[in-house]
């Protein structure tokens, strides 16, 4: 398994599976965050997975990094006999357009695709969880079809409705709490990503793999939670 | 009820503790005291824990009516505490009578101060944590900064009242910095040595727009090397950001999980809480060290903390 370490910080050390991203590097980004919840290191505080890599936050007081290190590496060995779950098959319900996705035509006609096409290109293709991070429940999603790449807002927006589905550069995800945004906006689903009053609180988990399914306007409106 | 009832609310009034670790993989960041140790010292005046839930004020502080009887401490930036019309000390357990109000003003310097009460602020627990996640809504009070009219709940404290105040010497030693202690972080060789003379030389203004999440800092603009590509990836507190305008942001307790922007370099531990008294047009400047260094620093600290000295009584 070739890793690097790199310190982050005096209380924090970072794994790199990888340079690019890709499905191989999530799923080893994937094994090494399992081995290490199933298996806890003693005086790790937090993990932060991401597309190529993996940051570790530690009490600087009960271990440095070169201790970390060493254990990592006994995990890392064991990386390439640690077996995945099957993913889950997630659908989301999204309402394309209109209100919802206010920026879905300029989407569109930066490709040169009438926002139908748009909209059932965004459908069409498998999405894979590569993490959660920025903010709670946020789900960064790999797969995006080329065609809809898209750069993200000059200005972000100071608040995007929880529940839009946005695209930023060639990644696509949902906006789990209204937050600030700068991904562009092409629709909204009414199912709640994130609640603090559920168990699990998040929707969707790293890992996962995702489905975009198209809903009409009064659909939303009966899938919205009361 | 047996409570505190919020007169005045200050400009930004938050219950705090020690934060919540151990959600990265859902996305969900520490939060937490913005100035650790002006919490820890607040509590252990009262005979709390050290992680106990208090009030985190920021730049004026609040007006607050005790439903009955408590045992508190003010920490932290001195926002000019008064019982009814008298002064109060800072740094210092007072007791505070049933039907008082406990008055604080506009802080001249410094940025956050603590109400510590015995027995600790009372909220639901969000992930095992009362500390208030304000970008998200969640934690603390409602998730939110508190208003006019909220009553806040009150822990249980049995013990009696005791006299004790912070050392002059704990107070001298606690100071905190303007100039920033960094180590290198994940991304320190992208910058060149012009870009880290410009960094380390320079002093840097604290902009308007700093909050908890993040403190954005102007100044001489630092140049990247824009011909490498960064992938998204997890950013630890005090995590120096660059973004392309060359105007670094420090990532703070409310802080993003993951990030795209090259780091610089990163606050060490021993200097994080000075960050959280760093105020709107404060100037300040870093100080790169060593990762052995910065160890040390921390323990010392940690030593300092734990010394019997440090609290008379």
């Amino acid at each position: 398994m070739n890793a690097e370490f790199r310190a982050a910080g005096d209380q924090s050390l970072i794994v790199y599976l990888g340079h690019q991203i890709s499905i191989e590097t999530h799923q080893q980004v994937l094994k090494l965050l399992y081995l290490l919840e199933r298996e806890a290191v003693e005086g790790v505080r937090n993990l932060h997975p991401a597309y190529c890599s993996l940051l570790i936050t530690f009490d600087p007081l009960h271990l440095n990094h070169d201790q970390l290190r060493a254990k990592l590496n006994s995990y890392l060995n064991r990386i390439e006999e640690t077996p995945l779950p099957i993913p889950r098959q997630v659908e989301i319900p999204v309402c394309y357009g209109g209100e919802f996705g206010p920026d879905l035509n300029e989407v569109a006609t930066m490709h040169e695709l009438t926002p139908v096409q748009a909209i059932e290109l965004h459908a069409s293709s498998t999405y894979t969880v590569h993490f959660l991070g920025f903010a709670p429940g946020f789900a960064y999603l790999g797969g995006l079809p080329k065609a809809l790449a898209s750069p993200r807002l000059q200005t972000p927006r100071a608040k995007v409705p929880e529940g839009s589905v946005g695209i930023g550069g060639n990644q696509t995800g949902v906006y789990p709490l209204a937050t600030p945004g700068g991904w562009r906006l092409i629709g909204r689903t009414p199912l709640a990503l994130f609640r603090r009053d559920r168990n699990p609180m998040n929707f969707l988990r790293i890992g996962d793999h995702v489905r975009f399914r198209v809903i009409s306007e009064k659909e939303f409106a009966e899938l919205r939670p009361q | 009820m047996t409570g505190i009832l919020v007169e005045v609310p200050g400009f930004f009034t938050t219950v705090q503790d020690l934060g919540r670790d151990g959600f990265g993989p859902l996305g969900v960041s520490a939060s937490g005291a913005a100035d650790v140790i002006s919490l820890r010292i607040g509590n252990r005046l009262v005979g709390n824990p050290d992680g106990a839930a208090a009030l985190e004020m920021t730049l004026v502080g609040g007006e607050f009516v005790f439903e009955r009887r408590a045992v508190v401490a003010v920490t932290g930036t001195d926002f000019g505490p008064c019982i009814d019309a008298a002064p109060a000390p800072m740094w210092t357990s007072i007791e505070v009578q049933k039907g008082q109000t406990l008055k604080m003003g506009a802080a001249q310097s410094g940025a956050r101060g603590y109400l510590c009460i015995q027995g600790g602020v009372a909220v639901e627990p969000f992930l095992g944590s009362a500390s208030t996640h304000v970008l998200s809504g969640l934690g603390g009070f409602n998730g939110r900064a508190l208003r006019k009219g909220d009553r806040i709940e009150l822990g249980t404290a049995e013990w009696p009242f005791r006299k004790r105040w912070l050392s002059a010497e704990g107070l001298e030693s606690l100071r905190p910095r303007l100039t920033i202690r960094v180590t290198d972080g994940p991304q320190s060789d992208w910058f060149t040595d012009s870009a880290w003379k410009i960094f380390c030389a320079n002093a840097f203004q604290v902009s308007e727009k700093s909050n908890r999440m993040g403190i954005r800092l102007e100044g001489s603009p630092i140049p990247l090397d824009s011909s490498r590509e960064m992938i998204t990836e997890g950013v630890s507190l005090g995590a120096i950001q660059v973004p392309p305008s060359g105007q670094p942001i420090i990532l703070f307790v409310e802080q993003q999980t993951t990030g795209g922007y090259p780091k610089i370099a990163n606050v060490i531990s021993a200097d994080l809480h000075c960050l959280g008294q760093l105020r709107p047009r404060d100037s300040v400047r870093f100080e790169r060290i060593g990762m052995g260094e910065a160890r040390s620093l921390l323990m010392e600290q940690a030593a300092l903390l734990a010394s019997k000295e440090m609290i008379r009584e």
